[in-house]
């Protein structure tokens, strides 16, 4: 990102001229092309993914994150390791250098971020998830902007997930508390009635309880048959309910199995789990 | 005991006989009169103007996010266009009878701006906007186009001041106002006042419907909000600036429109207005349109008040003892940008969020 110059603001701290809030920093928003049918593989694969910020290095190197149909899988492994990034690249956030991302029997590498949406993807960022200046409900609307359908009763349904939403509904999600905004996020991102659901770190910054919680509730979302692909700090309580885990380190895999090889095995432990 | 209660009964009515006699109410409200017909209602359509241009700048910043010095040409240029199309209807004898034929015009204006907007955001800003350019050097960018954009409408329609409004002159004249009520002084409403008040009236409101009510509308404010997640909600985002760009173009061409109307069309004075506009959004908060509105009226008023020579109101009101001699003028009209600077500064000091808590500053 730095070697872009257009994006140097030389020192600028005006605010009566540029405005620096919600500006996007995803890639590939212009990004035209369209899925291409490629039968076989995983549910939702991003496979020998290669790529980084910009014309910046590369972050991810070779690395593949997939996950079967109805299943969870979980990414963990240390600070910088690439988490994040692996996300945001399977989501089309950032241009890939190799690799490709497959979707239920296609290849959707040249979509942008936004046409994934519409295939039935949903993304849950870890910071800046929620629209502050607008109300519960409007995010959940705003999550469902691309259904033309009646959406009373996925909100309904949110609503079942996070009671304490309703009864926020006509405040602006701003106010809210960190789990609270969570639940938000969450819910704007069930609007859509996704197939895979990935969270990226959704517990970060909730208090213990409210993190017991929020790990039931993806629980119950995924027994409802959605996919969920998720990054988590909190490495053991993720694995257990792992269907399949992740270690990255430096962008690549590390190691791969489901939850419980992954929490067995020694080597695992003794570097991530903290013995 | 009764008695003197009478007689200062008596005393009292004498005094008020005295007090109508010598006129202290009628002087009362000559002076509110002579007020209203050159501070307030010269004030509040200047007003309803300034918070339509600052409507459209704190638009552009709130969802496009930077401070767009073009607007005030681009207020030019749709009026420019009115104006030609005003004088082809007027030539084939189509008008309003009353009304102003450039309200009929005014429709096209808005189209041939929008046009014009969006083939500037396709050549200029969209390169700008995939190289993830930051805000401040769109700032400069928008300056490029303000000077092209100068050019544009100096060559479409001269340097000239262009007096273009038509119809009716007065709702009510001075003379009109003065036999119906019997005062000295007279108030007069002139037809484009009216229009412009009703037109500003119109516009806000459509424009906060749109914003709080519609799909298209929310989801421009979820865009200003926060771009990447609006971008996984499935937004898109080419179709909220084009969208933004229109309406901009129908904010910015009714703006200046009814500007024009009432005083008249000046290619450089429409330039000039940048500075008031800027100071009317930024005073009422940056990326706040109901901020946007307060601040026009609050630039606006401060504008006229303070350079319009207060000698006949204050003759009318304060005793004869104490009438004052000059024109009670705190600044010639030439200074009436100082005013909004000013104002600019005083607010960016104290209150740098602005009247309603815009989204930053």
């Amino acid at each position: 990102m730095q070697d872009n110059p257009y994006a140097d603001d030389r020192g600028n701290k005006d605010r009566s001229i540029a405005n620096p809030k919600g500006g996007g920093t995803a890639e590939g928003w212009d990004r035209k092309g369209s899925a291409r049918p490629a039968p076989g593989g995983l549910f939702l694969m991003g496979h020998k993914m290669t790529g980084g910020y910009g014309r910046g290095a590369n972050i991810l190197n070779d690395c593949t994150i997939s996950v079967e149909k109805g299943q969870i899988a979980v990414i963990v492994g240390p600070n910088g390791a690439g988490k994040s990034t692996a996300m945001k690249a399977v989501f089309g956030m950032l241009n890939l250098r190799s690799g490709e991302v497959r979707l239920d029997g296609e290849d959707i590498t040249d979509l942008s971020p936004q046409a994934r949406v519409a295939k039935g993807m949903a993304f849950v960022p870890q910071t800046s998830n929620i629209f502050t200046s607008m109300t519960v409900e409007e995010n959940l609307e705003m999550g469902a902007f691309l259904r033309r359908d009646d959406i009373r009763a996925t909100m309904e349904q949110v609503y079942t997930l996070f009671p304490i939403l309703r009864d926020k509904r006509r405040q602006a999600a701003g106010e809210l508390s960190g789990g609270q905004r969570q639940q938000v996020a969450v819910g704007r991102a069930l609007m859509t009635q996704p197939k895979v659901l990935m969270l990226d770190e959704p517990t970060a910054g909730v208090s213990p309880i409210v993190m017991d919680e929020l790990f039931d509730r993806i629980i119950e979302v995924a027994r409802a048959g959605i996919t969920i692909l998720m990054v988590e700090q909190n490495a053991r309580q993720a694995l257990e309910i792992a269907d399949k885990g992740y270690v990255l380190v430096q962008g690549a895999n590390a190691f791969t199995g489901t939850g419980q090889e992954l929490l067995a095995d020694p080597q695992v432990r003794k570097s991530f789990l903290g013995g | 005991m009764a008695e003197h209660e009478t007689e200062a009964g008596l005393h009292d009515d004498w005094r008020l006989g005295r007090f109508l006699r010598k006129g202290v109410l009628m002087d009362f409200l000559n002076g509110l009169i002579a007020f209203l017909n050159f501070v307030f209602v010269p004030g509040l359509a200047y007003g309803a103007q300034l918070a339509l241009g600052a409507l459209g700048v704190t638009l552009i910043y709130g969802i496009l996010r930077f401070s767009n010095f073009a607007h005030g040409d681009t207020m030019a240029f749709g009026t420019a266009i009115t104006i030609l199309v005003t004088a082809v209807m007027q030539k084939a004898g189509i008008g309003l009878g009353v009304l102003p034929t450039a309200l009929l015009a005014l429709p096209f204006g808005i189209a041939a701006t929008g046009l014009m907007l969006l083939a500037t955001d396709r050549v200029v800003y969209r390169f700008y906007r995939k190289a993830k350019a930051a805000p401040v050097i769109l700032v400069i960018v928008s300056m490029g186009v303000m000077f092209v954009m100068n050019g544009v409408v100096r060559f479409v329609i001269g340097v000239e001041d262009i007096s273009f409004t038509d119809g009716a002159r007065f709702v009510i004249t001075a003379a009109q106002f003065k036999e119906m009520t019997g005062l000295d002084e007279g108030l007069a409403i002139r037809t484009t006042t009216a229009i412009t008040v009703v037109t500003a009236a119109i516009a806000v409101a459509l424009l906060f419907w749109f914003l709080n009510r519609t799909r298209t509308g929310k989801s421009m404010r979820a865009f200003s909000d926060n771009e990447d997640l609006a971008l996984l909600s499935g937004i898109n985002p080419e179709r909220v600036v084009a969208v933004t760009w229109l309406i901009i173009a129908a904010l910015a061409t009714t703006a200046g429109v009814l500007y024009g109307l009432d005083k008249s069309f000046k290619a450089f004075t429409y330039f000039q207005l940048l500075l008031p506009i800027f100071a009317s959004a930024i005073v009422g908060g940056l990326g706040s349109p109901l901020g946007a509105i307060a601040g026009g009226f609050v630039i606006a008023f401060s504008e006229v008040t303070v350079t319009y020579a207060w000698k006949k109101v204050l003759t009318y009101w304060l005793p004869d003892s104490l009438a004052p001699d000059g024109l009670v003028q705190l600044m010639s009209t030439d200074y009436k940008f100082a005013v909004s600077f000013a104002i600019l500064i005083i607010v960016l000091l104290f209150r740098p969020t602005g009247l309603f808590k815009g989204q930053s500053v």
